[in-house]
């Protein structure tokens, strides 16, 4: 338990220090998505619904191969299936396993209020802890990547751990041990990025897809989970994934400059009716003078 | 009974009518629990009052019903007092003479009437950002059921909710200034509805004499 404290470095609606904050070397871990070598089995949507004991939820058939719209407070490994026209009219499969990204900078820790209910761990892992979570959804309009899922019973909100239940006991992460095809790899995060990096330059020398890249995207303080594309010009195509995810403007205005300028403008106002108070008290006295004065000619 | 007050025994003025009162003290418990939940979701150091408060998921199912009560009230506080609220001549010269009025120097004021231009800011200003919480507060309440396509709805709603429940923390805290230290007799007015004479004619002299029909004392 005392390591386990160590182990964590961001806390959510959390005043004061963060235990775990710079006390270990522990490695960022990753993981690796080649969505080149991606099949659509969906070995790994199963295999997250088994590992984390999920119940089973309908879904409806719309035409599609994807097994539902995007994932679910239970369901939170979904493969997009994206049928692309390329530009000399052929078509071709774009198979994007979605999940939460554990952002460096995760937009869903910055906006919630409630202490501990989001945690970093020193490896990299953001994971909710469901037990002080109180339901506002914050975390819903902080993440970039439309992942954090509610849940109407409980009033809770759930999304992919990384199975940091797992990688605690040194296990893969359910989704990684399932892949069949080795599209999916875990490891630390200088080691995907190299193993990546390396596959899309593959891709562009050697299978012509000029645009294939690696998908980390900056504007999240990077990710801990990183994907190979065909075509990383234009990650919108896989399903949605957005271009340059950020944490929202707002939540940043809303959690920075709005807050020191609120707290600065409430104790200040405090403070300044203190003050008046003291140099010129209440307003009472004159009247009371005032009766005094009446009082004494009638 | 008249809204705008009339002559009591023993010197007294009534103020505030019944309804008055109870919708005032409606709009007040649920503010102020509104205020005790919101700061506890504000900031990490008051989290603690969403514990006082009965925890956190209880603030975070309650926050929103109060907000309805509290947003209900306002409007019936709208339907009670709008007509008494448009500004006046008086209440730009009560403006440009705030200076006097910070220092208590009130026998400078130009004569407000039942309500001075102070109390029609508090009054305008919580009817405004009481539909401005409202509305985000809506989309707050159920972020989840906003899709992912108006998510710009969610971004919107953080920030007006907190700038507007900001701008009200400040006309509250110079209400309860005004009205509990400043100017005593206003709080008591606000519980059980009179003032005195001397009350009435000192800071609501208009009023005074629209309700008593003299002109205010003179003054030496």
């Amino acid at each position: 338990m005392s390591q386990a404290t160590l182990r964590i470095q961001k806390i959510s609606g959390h005043a004061g220090s963060v235990p775990g904050e710079s006390t270990q070397r522990e490695p960022v871990l990753c993981k690796l998505i080649d969505t080149t070598t991606c099949i659509g089995c969906k070995a790994c949507e199963v295999a997250c619904v088994e590992w984390n004991d999920m119940p089973f939820s309908p879904t409806i058939f719309e035409n599609t191969y994807q097994t539902m719209p995007d994932t679910r407070w239970n369901y939170w490994n979904l493969i997009k299936f994206n049928e692309h026209e390329r530009d000399d009219g052929t078509l071709m499969w774009l198979m994007r396993k979605d999940q939460c990204m554990h952002c460096a900078d995760p937009g869903c820790l910055r906006a919630c209020p409630a202490d501990g209910a989001i945690v970093q761990y020193t490896n990299g892992i953001v994971d909710f802890q469901q037990e002080h979570c109180i339901g506002c959804g914050y975390c819903i309009t902080g993440c970039p990547f439309n992942i954090p899922k509610f849940n109407h019973e409980t009033k809770r909100v759930y999304k992919c751990t990384l199975c940091a239940d797992r990688v605690s006991e040194n296990l893969e992460p359910a989704c990684i041990k399932s892949c069949p095809t080795g599209c999916l790899h875990f490891g630390t995060k200088e080691d995907m990025k190299m193993l990546a990096e390396s596959r899309a330059k593959q891709l562009r020398n050697e299978y012509g897809f000029a645009d294939a890249g690696v998908y980390d995207p900056p504007g999240v303080g990077g990710t801990g989970v990183v994907y190979v594309l065909h075509d990383i010009k234009h990650p919108e195509i896989y399903g949605g994934l957005p271009s340059d995810p950020r944490v929202p403007w707002s939540v940043k205005l809303w959690k920075t400059p709005l807050k020191w300028l609120g707290n600065v403008a409430m104790i200040g106002g405090l403070v300044g009716l203190i003050v008046h108070y003291l140099r010129y008290g209440p307003k009472t006295r004159e009247v009371e003078l005032e009766r005094k004065h009446e009082g004494e000619q009638p | 009974m008249s809204t705008r007050g009339q002559v009591l025994p023993e010197g007294r003025i009534l103020r505030y009518t019944f309804v008055e009162r109870v919708n005032h003290w409606i709009v007040a418990f649920a503010y102020v629990y509104l205020l005790l939940t919101g700061l506890a979701f504000w900031s990490p150091w008051l989290y603690w009052l969403a514990i006082l408060c009965g925890g956190g998921q209880i603030s975070r199912i309650l926050h929103p019903w109060a907000g309805l009560i509290f947003f209900v009230a306002v409007i019936y506080m709208y339907v009670l007092w709008a007509g008494q609220m448009h500004t006046t001549d008086t209440d730009k010269a009560w403006w440009r003479s705030l200076r006097s009025y910070v220092r208590n120097e009130d026998e400078k004021m130009p004569p407000a009437g039942r309500f001075n231009a102070g109390q029609k800011l508090l009054f305008w200003g919580f009817l405004v950002c009481g539909i401005l919480l409202l509305l985000s507060g809506v989309i707050l309440w159920i972020p989840e059921w906003i899709p992912w396509s108006l998510r710009y709805l969610r971004y919107l709603a953080v920030l007006v909710h907190a700038a507007s429940a900001l701008l009200t923390i400040g006309l509250f805290m110079i209400h309860i200034y005004m009205s509990v230290f400043a100017e005593r007799g206003a709080f008591q007015s606000a519980v059980r509805g009179d003032v005195s004479e001397e009350f009435a004619r000192r800071y609501h002299p208009g009023w005074y004499k629209e309700v008593v029909g003299t002109g205010p004392a003179p003054r030496k």
